[in-house]
């Protein structure tokens, strides 16, 4: 059997604009989410967001670029670039990319009703639909970078990012490529995207407090992250520095309520992630866990993982990053990886901010408010998808 | 005691989010009995705020310890009187 390992990553989101930075940030616990700047946003209800700021990469574009890249894509093209050059010479070779997104373009639909309907005109930019489609980060990720593998988008809310990784993580482990450029992409923070999730009822007003008892929503993010994830004798044959091992991989759906995620579906998918890697529920250390901060999610995640657990669940660290680079959706997954990371190989878990109240539904150790340095041997990322659709990865430290 | 006109707009309403006859439908009725959960609530504040132009304080997330402002969701009398003093609030 193949096994997959990330010999690279590469970030862009509100703590910071590269890899190094967002480590940083994660390890200080520092937060990203402040008031939201953009066009629009006082007519908005819910002023706050974790919005990426002063990033002055698409200065450098060419015309052509800037008219045929969204945010979502740009952000996915820093990250991607930056995963690769950490990989080092030889990674991308024969490699595919898959990319994670919810929403896509929408700042690019965005700004084309508003020509047509608000402004009344009657023509709108040449490469809008190839600028706006969903498949736009994954391929220009591959058209800069040469990479001829498998390369499509995948869509699927909230848990975008972790279907992207785990099918690639798939895709390697059965020969179908021989290294993935894989992660998520996500740029809802514009009106339209915050005006939608407003309607919904589901984001906090005043901050995102995961598994506290005084916790009222979740708070939006943006940004992207990308991975290098290789065939592991490959990788090593180049020489490349191994970050952590991907073991497993679960998905599941609840085919329950659209909104409302259920205890079964994502025990389910935690098992599944387990079962393929090989990995008892004793030998996991850490989760990064879904931790939206909305009353039900958090609630029915702690159960999960009590029903997976059992006795173990008293050994694990289980901690929310959302307060500190928001929801980023689509790309939520990805970015929350680099938390997994940075615990498996750097020993460094990633504290859950905004954990002011003591919630008896959350009584895990939730690593609350400051970093904690520990050496897990193996971790779990949960991400739980409106949908009802569940995407756990298992991740190994590296050997 | 007779329901207003607004006690009338929000039962009908609610009636229609639930698929219930909105004759059917009394002040001390809790929303539970209809069949109509947070998401179904979501959905009928909207048609609320549509309906009077007013903005609903309302969050799902926060059943347990809504604020004196904050909307009785409890029972469709509750949703009524909040409405009402909305809408008073917001005339002239």
């Amino acid at each position: 059997m193949r096994r997959v390992v990330i010999t690279g990553a590469g970030t862009v989101n509100a703590l910071a604009h590269d890899l190094p930075g967002t480590c940083a940030a994660l390890a200080a616990g520092r937060s990203g989410i402040g008031v939201l700047e953009f066009r629009d946003a006082d007519r908005l209800s819910i002023r706050i967001g974790a919005q990426i700021r002063g990033w002055t990469w698409g200065q450098a574009l060419t015309p052509q670029e800037q008219s045929l890249y969204d945010p979502f894509t740009r952000y996915a093209l820093a990250a991607a670039a930056e995963a690769l050059a950490m990989a080092g010479e030889g990674a991308g070779e024969g490699a595919g990319v898959l990319i994670g997104s919810s929403a896509g373009g929408i700042h690019t639909w965005e700004d084309n009703y508003r020509t047509v309907f608000a402004e009344g005109k009657n023509r709108v930019p040449p490469l809008t639909v190839p600028r706006l489609m969903m498949n736009a980060a994954a391929s220009h990720i591959g058209m800069r970078h040469g990479l001829t593998g498998p390369t499509f988008a995948v869509s699927s809310a909230c848990s975008s990012s972790n279907h992207a990784i785990g099918q690639a993580f798939r895709l390697i482990r059965d020969g179908h490529a021989p290294a993935m450029l894989a992660g998520g992409a996500e740029a809802m923070l514009c009106f339209s995207g915050i005006k939608a999730w407003e309607g919904l009822r589901v984001l906090s007003p005043d901050g995102c407090r995961p598994f506290s008892a005084s916790r009222n929503g979740m708070v939006m993010g943006e940004g992207a992250a990308v991975f290098v994830l290789e065939e592991e004798t490959r990788a090593r044959a180049r020489g490349a520095r191994i970050i952590a091992e991907i073991a497993g991989f679960g998905m599941t759906a609840d085919a329950g309520d659209i909104v409302v995620p259920s205890v079964g579906g994502a025990a389910a998918a935690m098992r599944a992630a387990l079962a393929e890697a090989g990995l008892a529920p004793e030998e996991i250390g850490y989760i990064n866990a879904h931790g939206t901060g909305t009353r039900v999610n958090d609630r029915n995640e702690v159960a999960a993982i009590h029903r997976v657990f059992g006795h173990a669940a008293n050994g694990l660290m289980v901690s929310s990053t959302k307060a500190a680079h928001g929801h980023a959706i689509g790309a939520t997954g990805a970015l929350e990886l680099i938390a997994c990371l940075m615990a498996l190989d750097q020993g460094v878990i990633a504290p859950t901010l905004g954990l002011d109240r003591t919630d008896p539904d959350c009584d895990l150790d939730h690593v609350p408010n400051e970093a904690r340095r520990a050496q897990p041997g193996a971790a779990l990322s949960n991400s739980f998808a409106f949908g009802g659709l569940n995407a756990v990865l298992a991740l190994r430290a590296a050997q | 005691m007779a329901l207003s006109e607004i006690g009338r707009s929000v039962i009908a309403i609610l009636a229609a989010q639930a698929l219930v006859d909105p004759a059917g439908m009394r002040e001390s009725d809790r929303l539970e009995e209809f069949g109509l959960d947070s998401l179904g609530l979501v959905e009928a504040i909207f048609a609320i705020e549509e309906r009077f132009d007013i903005q609903v304080p309302f969050n799902p997330n926060e059943p347990d310890q809504a604020g004196p402002g904050d909307l009785d969701v409890s029972t469709v009398g509750g949703i009524i009187r909040g409405i009402e003093a909305l809408i008073a609030a917001k005339a002239p």
